[in-house]
């Protein structure tokens, strides 16, 4: 039962290519969307249940799409093993620096995070040699899963859901677990925490690193899926919408997360047709979204629902 | 080489001074609601702007100076209304959700407005240069200069001497107690939008002349200034300041120093190294947390 | 939704053997281009232009007697964007070629797709890694980065100097530029003596120039876009540097020498004939083609860049192209694409070949001189 919300997430993830197979926007932007929840889910960990905010999170997004880049083109390595050495890179650049930088606190972790991105972002635009600068990196050859070379748009859709899943059964076990009891206790009182035993430098480094590595592997799946990579997909602006998607859908919810990223997804693909008039809808939707809304859409409205429910009616 | 490193430091200060008139926004809002808005860059895009366009239409500069400079406390008092007050309430994060949004309502305003080009105003006293020793510095970094000077002047006059200011301050302290001793919190926070975003108006009509303006200039600039305050420690006007100005000289030693390429790489990790060692920023007021 | 039904009907129709494409169906030419975000200034006349001669051409009665239909999406300069646009392009709005792709980088990011699916697709971007190597459905254009280098190189013999600074941002334009400045030294027997570089938005570049003051070079070459190419200029004059300047044609516009003002006299740059047109001679073949577009755009839109030029090139050799192959069969569309010669375009005389997919020879260039805020040839 406590799984009930994800088997019907995953049912509908299976359902909408049987129907569809040929829409864009289920293969395409279902893809898109499928890599921002793993980064949204991740991210989430960090933000919603651990309490600390992160401006630079595209860096891990970053790391795992130069990691499988640059060791599959120019090492020829199997996509499989830069996956794991981009988790590799992702997760160790993250444990050292989770220590320093989470004894900040509020604004000052968002500047040093953001300043972190920022770092990283300079090393993929001037380090030419290796990430081909700021026109990036083409001819990423396809995933090979064991001998099968993901190919076109519908077998993306396939691999990325998959793997959106597995983020977010992970995601959802590792709240219920002693893991998440530790880290929602941080996230309300560090002291009481520490009271309690629980060792908080190693909580927020773990989930800082668990965070890290659920980028890292969208990172590679989606320079796979792009067959190329360049810096302006890992941006500080991208940290920023990943924030966004993570407050706009409902912190602290595995489901609200998702729900925000897949909703940000779609309203770019919606909006760009306005043109010039894209960005005042945007920004006024954003607005309206949080003030009417501030626990975000998933569960603000999933509230809304259960209390328009406890109004109806019923026969005694 | 002697004279070369003076230009750096030189180029450092004028930057740097650029970036503190910035920051000294973000302070303001800080000081009053805990929130740091990310609108404020916006604030300084709006100013240069208006003041661009007023020029055009044939308003005389210090005219439009000033005009574009309400029409940008204008705009901050109609923020803070209705997207900050009804708000009210909501976590910190929300509402820096709601001033990202605003930033990008407001740089779509301006895209509408004004297009997409890049405008520049003249400078205030001609561009001849002006040599100091073996450096040069345009006038008008003189005018930044001066003016972030003045204003940080004012902004401390402000809070630490009059009632107005000492009573914004409390409502960041704590905000039910400023309640309590009879501080009508609300009008403080429209106050502390309104002063910002005409800080921030002054900043871009300030700098136009030597960075041009764009419907998306505000972008880096309320980067640059968001870091300028929190190295210096976030809510201390001074330390928005010596903050803009350590990026600044950051900056250009880097790029003169090291590598051009890295400069932003080179400034960005000082800064991570200062918040590591100081963790509030280098003159952030040390609050014990509640438990 | 609407398109999900589209997509139904659409599916329903091939099903039934029926065919949709019937003599009355307009003709789709799809679009992607930077019109916000850094390189708007590029995509925004792009844009611009194409609508303003899409409209032209269907008051005319179209191509083949078939409307053209323009759709178009905003990347924002993003390639991430560019991709599922043009997926979007392809799949859902079944568009016949694509004319678009203001960046280096956002068209190198679609050639994947657009290769793989097999649709023409005419560049808006500047790079020369777009055309070389060949790809089949690939063309482009602009002039190449490779040429503006030449043109450059070539002054720079002429007025016997060695020993150059280069300075440039940190865009793709940019770094494409200065790898083209530094592969084509040797040939020209130029040494580069500093080579720096900064943030396209930067706001002071005096600490790179103080640098290039202190060296030997005898000429200054700066690659970039949007302002910041307007702010060295403005430092250098700044700091009392005599050298001669060169720009690269991405500030061929006039929001540059507005920007830059006294500061950008003397600079010289390779550009279209576009920003020229006036002062060409009558017999030159371009100039009514010139006079022409640039009549056009500024009646509607103010002052014309070398830019907007770009896509009428594009969708007039789309067009004639699509005449020449009696439709839109991709194939055929293609390979007339591929056999343009002698097409009078506003970058110059377009002479496509299978080796060569942009057709455009250096002495489409012609390098001007800023004197007394406008352009001059320089002979």
């Amino acid at each position: 039962m406590r799984l009930a919300g994800f088997y019907t997430f995953a049912a509908v993830v299976a359902l909408l290519p049987m129907l569809f197979p040929t829409n864009y926007f289920v293969t395409v932007v279902g893809a898109s969307a499928g890599l921002h929840v793993i980064l949204a889910v991740g991210l989430n960990l960090l933000m919603g249940y651990a309490g600390q905010i992160s401006l630079g999170h595209a860096a891990f997004f970053g790391m795992g799409a130069y990691a499988s880049a640059i060791l599959t083109t120019r090492f020829g390595w199997p996509s499989l093993l830069a996956l794991a050495a981009g988790l590799l890179v992702a997760g160790a650049i993250a444990w050292l620096l989770a220590r320093p930088i989470l004894r900040l606190r509020g604004h000052y972790l968002a500047m040093a995070t953001l300043g972190f991105g920022i770092i990283v972002h300079v090393v993929m635009v001037q380090a030419t040699r290796w990430t081909g600068g700021p026109d990036g990196l083409a001819g990423v050859p396809p995933l090979n899963l064991l001998g099968w070379a993901v190919e076109g748009d519908l077998q993306w859709y396939g691999v990325i859901m998959a793997a959106m899943l597995l983020a977010v059964w992970l995601s959802l076990n590792l709240v219920d677990s002693q893991f998440g009891r530790a880290l929602r206790a941080v996230h309300g009182s560090e002291f009481a925490a520490q009271m309690m035993g629980i060792d908080i430098g190693r909580a927020k480094t773990q989930v800082f690193v668990v965070s890290a590595l659920f980028a890292a592997f969208a990172g590679s799946l989606f320079a796979h899926q792009q067959a190329f990579v360049s810096p302006d997909s890992f941006n500080l602006i991208v940290s920023v919408e990943l924030v966004t998607m993570v407050v706009l859908g409902g912190m602290a919810s595995t489901f609200g997360a998702a729900c925000g990223a897949i909703a940000l997804t779609l309203l770019h693909q919606g909006l760009v047709v306005f043109e010039d008039y894209e960005m005042v809808i945007h920004g006024a939707l954003l607005m309206a979204v949080m003030i009417f809304l501030p626990q975000g859409l998933f569960v603000g409205l999933s509230q809304g629902a259960r209390r328009l429910w406890a109004t109806v009616p019923r026969k005694p | 080489m002697l004279e070369q490193f003076f230009q750096f430091l030189v180029t450092g200060v004028t930057v740097g001074s650029l970036y503190a008139l910035v920051g000294l926004g973000f302070a303001l809002i800080y000081n009053a609601s805990d929130v740091v808005n990310f609108a404020q860059g916006e604030f300084v895009m709006l100013g240069a702007m208006t003041a661009i366009a007023l020029l055009g239409a044939g308003l005389p500069l210090p005219l439009a100076a000033i005009a574009a400079t309400l029409a940008a406390i204008l705009v901050g008092l109609l923020l803070e209304r209705f997207a900050i007050e009804p708000a009210q309430g909501a976590s910190v994060v929300t509402t820096i959700i709601i001033t990202i949004g605003a930033a990008i309502f407001l740089r779509g305003v301006a895209l509408l407005l004004w297009g997409k080009d890049f405008h520049a105003l003249p400078s205030f006293s001609g561009d001849a240069p002006i040599h100091l020793g073996g450096a040069t510095v345009l006038p008008q970094s003189l005018w930044v200069l001066g003016v972030t000077v003045l204003l940080v002047g004012l902004v401390r006059a402000f809070f630490n001497h009059t009632l107005l200011g000492k009573a914004l301050l409390a409502c960041s302290f704590n905000r039910a107690a400023a309640q309590l001793v009879g501080i009508n919190v609300r009008v403080m926070l429209r106050l502390a939008y309104g002063l910002s975003a005409g800080l921030g108006a002054i900043a871009g009509i300030l700098i136009a002349p030597i960075t041009f303006s764009s419907y998306e200039a505000g972008v880096m600039l309320g980067l640059k200034g968001f870091s300028a305050a929190i190295v210096g420690g976030i809510g201390n006007p001074m330390g928005a300041v010596a903050g803009g100005v350590l990026l600044g000289l950051l900056e250009a030693l880097g790029a003169g120093l090291i590598s051009s390429g890295y400069k932003d790489a080179i400034a960005f990790l000082f800064v991570l190294m200062v918040l590591f060692f100081e963790p509030a920023g280098l003159f952030g007021r040390k609050v014990a947390e509640r438990v | 939704m609407k398109n999900l039904w589209q997509t139904a009907l659409a599916a329903l129709l091939l099903c039934a053997g029926l065919n949709p494409a019937s003599g009355a169906e307009p003709i789709k030419i799809g679009s992607f281009l930077a019109v916000t975000g850094p390189a708007s200034f590029l995509g925004d006349p792009e844009l611009k232009t194409l609508q303003m001669y899409v409209e032209d051409l269907n008051a005319k009665g179209g191509v083949k007697g078939r409307k053209l239909e323009l759709i178009h999406y905003d990347t924002g300069g993003n390639a991430k964007d560019a991709v599922s646009f043009v997926k979007r392009l392809i799949k859902n709005d079944n568009v016949d070629l694509i004319i678009g792709g203001t960046t280096t980088g956002d068209t190198l990011a679609v050639i994947p797709d657009v290769e793989k699916e097999g649709i023409p697709f005419i560049s808006l971007a500047g790079a020369v890694d777009i055309i070389e190597p060949v790809k089949k459905w690939v063309f482009k254009t602009p002039h190449t980065d490779r040429m503006a280098v030449a043109k450059i190189y070539e002054d720079l013999r002429k007025r016997g100097l060695t020993k150059v600074a280069i300075i440039t941002g940190d865009g793709g334009f940019d770094k494409s530029g200065r790898e083209q400045l530094l592969k084509l030294a040797p040939q020209y027997g130029i040494t580069i003596v500093a080579d720096e570089s900064y943030g396209n938005k930067d706001t002071d570049m005096t600490a790179q120039l103080t640098k290039i003051r202190a060296t030997d070079a005898q000429a200054i070459i700066n690659f970039g876009l949007g302002q910041a190419p307007a702010i060295v200029t403005k430092n250098i004059k700044q700091l009392g540097i005599t050298l001669p300047l060169y720009q690269s044609h991405g500030v061929a516009s006039k929001t540059f020498i507005d920007l830059a003002g006294d500061a950008a006299e003397g600079a010289r740059l390779p550009a279209a004939a576009l920003v020229v047109a006036e002062q060409l001679p009558d017999t030159d073949p371009q100039k009514p083609v010139l006079l022409a577009y640039k009549n056009k755009y500024e009646a509607k839109h103010g002052p014309v860049s070398t830019f907007g030029g770009h896509a009428y090139d594009g969708l007039m050799i789309a067009v004639a192209a699509i005449q020449q192959a009696g439709g839109t069969d991709k194939a055929k569309v293609r390979d007339e694409i591929e056999k343009t010669q002698g097409f009078i375009g506003t970058a110059g005389v377009f002479n496509t070949t299978p080796q060569d997919h942009m057709g455009l020879t250096v002495d489409a260039f012609k390098l001007v001189e800023i004197r007394n805020g406008s352009w001059k040839i320089v002979q």
